[in-house]
């Protein structure tokens, strides 16, 4: 019988198993950052161990960081401190760091790709859930835990049990509006956030393999959000033509020969998957969520469900978000007022994202009374950003580009948004406090927070983008 | 580092009966920037149990003087979203040896299982039994056993098996972790990478 793609993946990076307990998988590559990783380099120490391949860890400082005034020193003490310690571990295991201030500094979810470290075929993992990110190109990503960080570290391995498998197979064509972001948004709000646990998915059908590859890693990104191990999709031009050329991609015969192996990841016709479900992109517009997790999402023109509607399990739960929101059930989302936008994350901090977002409000006005976080996911992306001229377009509508970093993603630095304000954000959670204590979140595109971003308040862009802009 | 053994536990409970409790709310992202273990247990779910002044919050059951225990009982998809071991080391640093929810987030469940502490995954009736019981009684008790793989609710005697791999349950039942292991087989790895692609 035919194997899927996650499968071949799986197989081939098996070193041993253990009899009624997990795999010992290889890891081709690890990705690092200061705040999940210093246990791990302490815990080293006390072993009296070292790094087997540092050659295959890279690091860089993201979450804890500051997206103003970067090249002075970190203001607050324990942040400072974390980072340092990222940079001294580093030093003394031989990892390549990509400090603050470094040319290739960003969230290492968008640093991994653009510098061609993620590769088809490999088995990429990092202590942070959305690792799921470079499924995008073909690879079983996943995000793992300090313990594990430290194991890969010793050993370039880890303990897993083979997840089951799982397809979502989307055909048909994205409408106007309608971005990789919203068509994840929609698969959770039907599957829920734990509807993926267990699994690995991975995404086909013709409305996957028409995005971008920067749509797909948004896509890919949250599917973590369902609770799955991680997303993937089968490598094909769109993955080649992205990669090729990048600093650390294959080249010359390397990359023949990368192509020869690269063109056998994809599941063969007769393989089977433990689940399936099939979605057509022609059901889905633009998405919102109005609760405290990223299931909790509607279309854009339609209302938040009334309580009859919830499960009798999910009340208490679902009241308790309500209340948390300030909103009531059944209320309709558009016209909702907003204070805050974010654009950014490891989910929509590329330079696809901020072209989309300049080329919506060109020629339009941010709202007064809304404040608007612009935050490139990497050194990389704000250098394109200001090269293709979009620095001038934000500057001109009102918005301000910041310095990358995680930023309002998790508010771990000072952009957090405030006790009972509305942020509407690209980001991937919008969990109680997630963006700041109290502060209330709404998950969309980049487009539907570029409309909120005009208008004030919770907008359908589809409406904005049939006017003529003005002048 | 070697995680401590677990055999029996026999210890009344704290509940949360409440669904999809996140990782963000089990520790908040402000309180990950130390570079040690120690001292997560204070800030468990700590935008729930201190007020904006820092004040305990009465309503909040960790600051309620009815419950007590060493086993934690949350609802439906416990501990999904963030990947942050912290926190598996807040529960763990809290107290709690022993986590029971009738479905756990993966990651969540591998931290938890990394730092000693025992994901209990029960079905839902035998949750809802659960709350019930620790709602009408707070001095009830239960035990949980890894050797049978049961968990017991003394005041109506009902037992329930739950799942744990072979290999997980050694090494808890030991105190092992997985590095010596893994090192163990230095020379398969070795071999691996002479074939591999990349
Ligand atoms: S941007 Fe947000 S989700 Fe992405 S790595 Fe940073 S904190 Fe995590």
């Amino acid at each position: 019988m035919g194997k899927t793609l996650f499968d071949k993946i799986w197989d081939a990076h098996v070193i041993t198993e253990i009899a009624d307990g997990p795999s010992q998988l290889y890891i081709d590559r690890q990705f690092a950052h200061e705040v999940t990783s210093p246990q791990a380099f302490n815990g080293l120490r006390d072993r009296g161990l070292t790094v087997m391949r540092p050659s295959k860890t890279t690091a860089t400082p993201d979450h804890n960081i500051p997206t103003w005034n970067q090249e002075r020193p970190i203001a607050d003490p324990i942040s400072k401190f974390q980072v340092e310690t990222l940079t001294k571990n580093c030093e003394e295991f031989g990892i390549t760091l990509y400090g603050l201030g470094n040319k290739k500094n960003g969230i290492v979810h968008v640093v991994g790709p653009e510098n061609g470290y993620t590769l088809p075929g490999m088995t990429i993992v990092c202590g942070d859930s959305h690792t799921s990110t470079h499924g995008a190109f073909g690879t079983i990503a996943f995000g793992i835990g300090t313990s594990e960080v430290e194991m890969v570290l010793a050993s370039q391995c880890i303990l897993q049990p083979k997840p089951k498998t799982m397809l979502i197979k989307i055909d048909g064509d994205l409408g106007e509006g309608v971005s990789s972001k919203d068509i994840i948004l929609y698969i959770i709000s039907k599957l829920t956030t734990g509807g993926g646990t267990g699994h690995f998915v991975e995404f086909a059908g013709s409305a996957i393999t028409a995005l971008s590859m920067e749509a797909r890693m948004t896509l890919c990104n949250m599917s973590i959000e369902m609770g799955a191990r991680g997303g993937l999709i089968a490598p094909d031009q769109t993955t080649y033509d992205y990669v090729e050329g990048r600093e650390f991609a294959p080249k010359g015969d390397d990359w023949d020969k990368a192509l020869v192996y690269w063109n056998t990841l994809h599941t063969d016709a007769d393989a089977t998957f433990d689940k399936e479900f099939h979605f057509s992109a022609d059901d889905i517009e633009p998405m919102i969520t109005y609760g405290t997790n990223p299931g909790m999402g509607v279309g854009i023109s339609g209302s938040i469900p009334t309580l009859d509607e919830i499960d009798e399990a999910g009340q208490a739960t679902f009241k308790q978000s309500m209340e948390y929101m300030g909103f009531q059930p059944g209320d309709k989302l558009i016209g909702k007022k907003i204070d805050y936008v974010f654009i950014g994350s490891c989910t929509n901090g590329r330079i696809e994202d901020l072209r989309v977002f300049c080329d919506f409000i060109k020629g339009k006005k941010k709202a007064d009374h809304v404040t608007a976080w612009i935050v490139p996911g990497s050194r990389q992306v704000e250098k394109q950003a200001r090269e293709e001229g979009l620095f001038d377009i934000l500057t001109e509508a009102g918005f301000v580009m910041r310095q990358p970093g995680c930023s309002a993603c998790l508010a771990m630095n000072d952009d957090k948004i405030p006790a009972g304000k509305y942020s509407v954000s690209t980001s991937n959670r919008n969990f109680e406090g997630r963006q700041g204590p109290g502060a209330r979140t709404l998950l969309s595109s980049v487009l539907t927070a570029a409309a909120a971003a005009i208008t004030g308040e919770v907008t359908d862009p589809r409406t904005l983008m049939q006017e003529p802009a003005l002048a | 580092m070697p995680i401590e053994k677990f055999s029996v536990l026999t210890s009344t409970c704290i509940p949360l009966p409440i669904e999809n409790v996140d990782t963000d709310q089990i520790i908040p992202a402000r309180f990950l920037k130390a570079t040690t273990k120690e001292g997560f247990g204070d800030n468990l779910f700590r935008d729930w149990r201190y007020d904006k002044q820092d004040q305990p919050k009465q309503d909040f059951v960790l600051n309620d003087p009815t419950y007590s225990g060493e086993i934690f009982v949350g609802g439906k998809n416990f501990g999904s979203g963030s990947s942050r071991e912290h926190a598996a080391w807040a529960i763990a640093g809290y107290g709690f040896r022993v986590v029971v929810s009738s479905f756990f987030a993966d990651i969540f469940k591998a931290n938890a299982l990394n730092n000693g502490v025992l994901p209990v995954q029960v079905s839902e009736t035998f949750l809802a039994k659960l709350f019930a019981a620790i709602e009408s009684d707070p001095s009830t008790k239960v035990t949980v056993k890894l050797e049978e793989q049961t968990i017991t609710l003394h005041s109506t005697g009902e037992s329930e098996r739950f799942e744990i791999n072979g290999y997980k349950k050694n090494c808890l039942a030991n105190g092992y972790d997985d590095i010596d292991f893994l090192l163990s087989n230095q020379d398969k790895i070795e071999a691996w990478e002479k074939t591999s692609f990349y």
